[in-house]
């Protein structure tokens, strides 16, 4: 075995065996899993009380048609004044209507609370009473049969894109792909910081204790600082695949499991692009994500490009982690040169987040052609299905990004693990990177 | 025959000359020691010889040929600032460094097995490198750096941290390991520790060779010649008798009677009968002894010459 892969062997071996590390990677799905399920948990056990509004109506004519709701009740309130009223029992607020609310809405609705008002409650009163007072002036028109045809011209339209310029005719939505893309985004980042400081540290440990003096009079300081790289990734894509398997195992089986039965049958009616058997109409975009969730292909072709482009983008940044961890002797010291790795990692975030808003934009497409900031805007760009010379030249330059980060972060590495003392300024660095 | 031939190596780091045409020659299966202050380039020179770093200028033969990364297999380094992975378990870590020398994996295991026996560590194999003691992890480092059977081994200041038990247990091992025909090199300024097993040093001082050769011949030519004198009465008229005959006075520190006692070394013409008689006309003489040069008065008096010119 070439010494090489005895490095790598060493490094993944070290990591792999560790126990925070087997938890984390089992327990972090379910962890992932819980917190997506625990608003709707805690939904269906906390009885959210309903906000209780004593109406003082001047027109006399709202407040009949006020209808109350599971969190807002109307009643009218037996005070005249807004004070008295407020100090009742089982009042949270008054809401006083002006007596020309109809011929003039612009006067607006009076609404005192006796503690904070959500947005949900203010707006779920001026939609009633601005439906109110539509109908009322509609009706002054005096048209037939009104109320008939108020219920005819009803809609609730959803839309759903099918793509025109892919072969099968595969149902997107663009929420559910918003949603993958942010989350690989957001598991890239992760992974490159955490990942690529745990390079950084390992280092600045072996530079500390002088393991490093004993390791390079065996190995080449450019194959050992490959070798710990390389380790490191495969450690890191061993947990992604771990993931991978869990979340697929999960959303083929356990997820058809848990959902109610017609939903499941509306999940394969858009599977097979029959949308007029779907019966929930308003559900529509969940029930696609549903669907695009347990297409297990597509998940697995998602994370394995995800994949694909956390290594590449791991190698270039754990380069930039090992050389700032070789010319330094403590972490102390990284901090202010670990901003030459961080800081791209967050600009890439941040347009990574732009991409997925706009993943066609100018913004989203020479950001994620750019080394330092394309394998975060490139992965929040790919589940809405783009095309594939866009992700081969974004993966072309990241590689030719990371050959030319290793070859430069092997010199500093090279000098760097020697120097001891004074913490190196920027200028010094490129003088190491020009020694012979 | 030379394992190892340094032939005008320099090497110069951003700030200072590190090594300045440095020369030296390396006989197979002795114990050869490399000395000098702290800053005086030992380190690099390890290193170069380690094939680390490359020197700017000069060569290193190594058998006879110029040093490759091959022959860095045959090379075991003790560095002076022992470093082991701490959260790695001994045994495995004494696999893996082996492996990195060239051994397969059954081999380190069965040759490792064996040094833990004869060490009586073998308890130890599963314990983390940060549960031992300072001694016990030097003992697990010493065994890794031997276990290939290098040629040629290189001991940075191997003693320091032990206990004398366990100082004489490796000063042993290292020269049964020459007695099997390896070579040791042996950077040291536990300056009796080099007369008691160095054949032959060299004394490097501000990037320099400055002195090389056999330690008996050194010590002979050294401060051959040289007498401790001591006695009751003025030292000054002491040395005024003696100038004709003798020079390089120096005082030592008085003896356990508290007498005084004077360090001089006699002109190669003059003889030492004649200078008895005119320092026992100038004061009370006590005794006389023929100076014994320590290593580590040479060390001391060759870098101070060095340094004053």
């Amino acid at each position: 075995m070439s010494k090489i892969g005895i490095v790598i062997e060493r490094e993944y071996m070290e990591r792999v065996k560790k126990k925070s590390f087997i938890i984390t990677t089992i327990l972090m799905p379910v962890l992932m899993l819980v917190l997506m399920a625990l608003p709707a948990i805690i939904m269906n056990y906390v009885d959210s009380s309903a906000t209780t509004v004593a109406v003082i109506d001047n027109s006399g004519v709202i407040l009949p048609e006020l209808k109350s709701s599971e969190s807002l009740t109307f009643r009218p309130a037996t005070d005249a004044t807004v004070d008295s009223a407020l100090t009742r029992e089982n009042t949270d607020a008054v809401l006083v209507i002006p007596a020309n609310i109809v011929d003039n809405p612009r006067v607006g609705l009076k609404y005192y609370a006796n503690g904070p008002s959500s947005v949900g409650t203010e707006t779920g009163i001026t939609d009633q009473v601005n439906n109110i007072i539509e109908t009322r002036r509609l009706k002054a028109y005096d048209i037939d049969n009104l109320d008939t045809i108020l219920e005819s011209v009803k809609s609730n339209v959803s839309l759903t894109t099918v793509r025109a310029d892919k072969d099968s005719e595969e149902s997107n939505s663009s929420m559910f792909s918003y949603a993958v893309g942010i989350g690989m985004t957001f598991v890239l980042y992760m992974f490159l910081l955490i990942y690529g400081q745990m390079v950084m540290t390992s280092i600045i440990e072996e530079k500390g204790n002088r393991v490093l003096e004993v390791v390079v009079s065996s190995v080449k300081p450019a194959q050992l600082m490959m070798g710990k790289i390389i380790g490191v990734a495969l450690v890191a894509v061993t947990q992604i695949i771990i993931w991978g398997i869990l979340l697929a195992v999960m959303s083929a089986y356990l997820l058809p499991a848990l959902m109610p039965a017609d939903a499941m049958a509306d999940v394969t009616a858009v599977q097979s692009g029959n949308f007029d058997q779907v019966s929930d109409t308003s559900s529509i975009e969940i029930i696609q994500a549903v669907g695009m969730l347990g297409d297990v292909g597509h998940i697995i072709s998602l994370v394995a490009l995800m994949t694909l482009f956390l290594v590449c983008g791991f190698l270039l940044y754990s380069s930039i982690f090992a050389a700032v961890g070789s010319s330094v002797d403590n972490i102390q010291d990284a901090s202010q040169l670990t901003s030459l790795a961080v800081f791209p990692i967050v600009f890439g975030f941040i347009f990574a987040m732009v991409a997925a808003a706009d993943p066609t934009g100018p913004v989203a497409f020479w950001m994620s052609l750019f080394p330092l900031t394309s394998p975060m805007v490139m992965v929040a760009r790919i589940p809405f299905g783009i095309p594939a010379w866009e992700i081969a030249l974004s993966l072309a330059l990241l590689i030719a990004g990371f050959v030319a980060m290793v070859w430069l972060a092997g010199k500093i590495y090279r000098v760097g693990i020697f120097m001891y003392g004074k913490k190196p300024s920027f200028k010094e660095l490129i003088r190491w990177i020009q020694y012979k | 025959m030379d394992i190892l031939q340094v032939e005008n190596v320099s090497k110069a780091y951003s700030s200072h000359l590190a090594l300045d045409d440095v020369s030296l020659s390396v006989p197979q299966g002795k114990v050869y020691g490399l000395l000098g202050p702290n800053g005086a380039g030992k380190t690099t020179l390890i290193r170069i010889i380690n094939h680390i770093t490359a020197p700017d200028s000069g060569q290193v033969l190594f058998e006879g040929h110029q040093l490759t990364q091959a022959d860095v297999e045959h090379i075991g380094y003790l560095p002076e600032e022992r470093g082991l992975y701490k959260k790695m378990k001994v045994g495995e870590q004494a696999v893996f460094f082996a492996r990195l020398k060239g051994l397969s994996k059954q081999d380190a295991v069965h040759e490792l097995r064996r040094w833990f026996e004869k060490f009586d560590i073998l308890s130890w194999w599963d314990k983390k490198v940060e549960e031992l003691s300072k001694g016990m992890a030097q003992k697990v480092q010493f065994i890794i750096t031997v276990l290939h059977r290098p040629k040629l081994l290189i001991f940075d200041e191997p003693f320091s941290g032990f206990d004398p038990i366990n100082a004489s247990l490796l000063k042993e091992e290292i020269l049964k390991l020459k007695d099997e025909g390896s070579t040791v090199i042996f950077s040291t300024h536990n300056m009796s520790s080099v007369e008691e097993i160095c054949d032959n040093i060299t004394l490097i001082n501000k990037s320099r060779n400055i002195l090389s050769g056999n330690v008996e011949e050194i010590r002979r030519q050294y401060f051959g010649n040289r007498y401790d004198l001591t006695f009751a009465g003025d030292p000054r008229a002491l040395m005024e008798s003696l100038t004709p005959l003798a020079g390089e006075f120096n005082m030592l520190d008085p003896d356990a009677q508290g007498r005084q006692r004077l360090n001089f070394h006699l002109n190669d013409d003059a003889s030492l009968r004649d200078a008895i008689a005119v320092a026992n006309d100038a004061v009370t003489i006590a005794g006389l002894n023929e100076s014994i040069a320590s290593m580590n008065d040479i060390f001391i008096r060759a870098v101070n010459e060095d340094s004053k010119r």
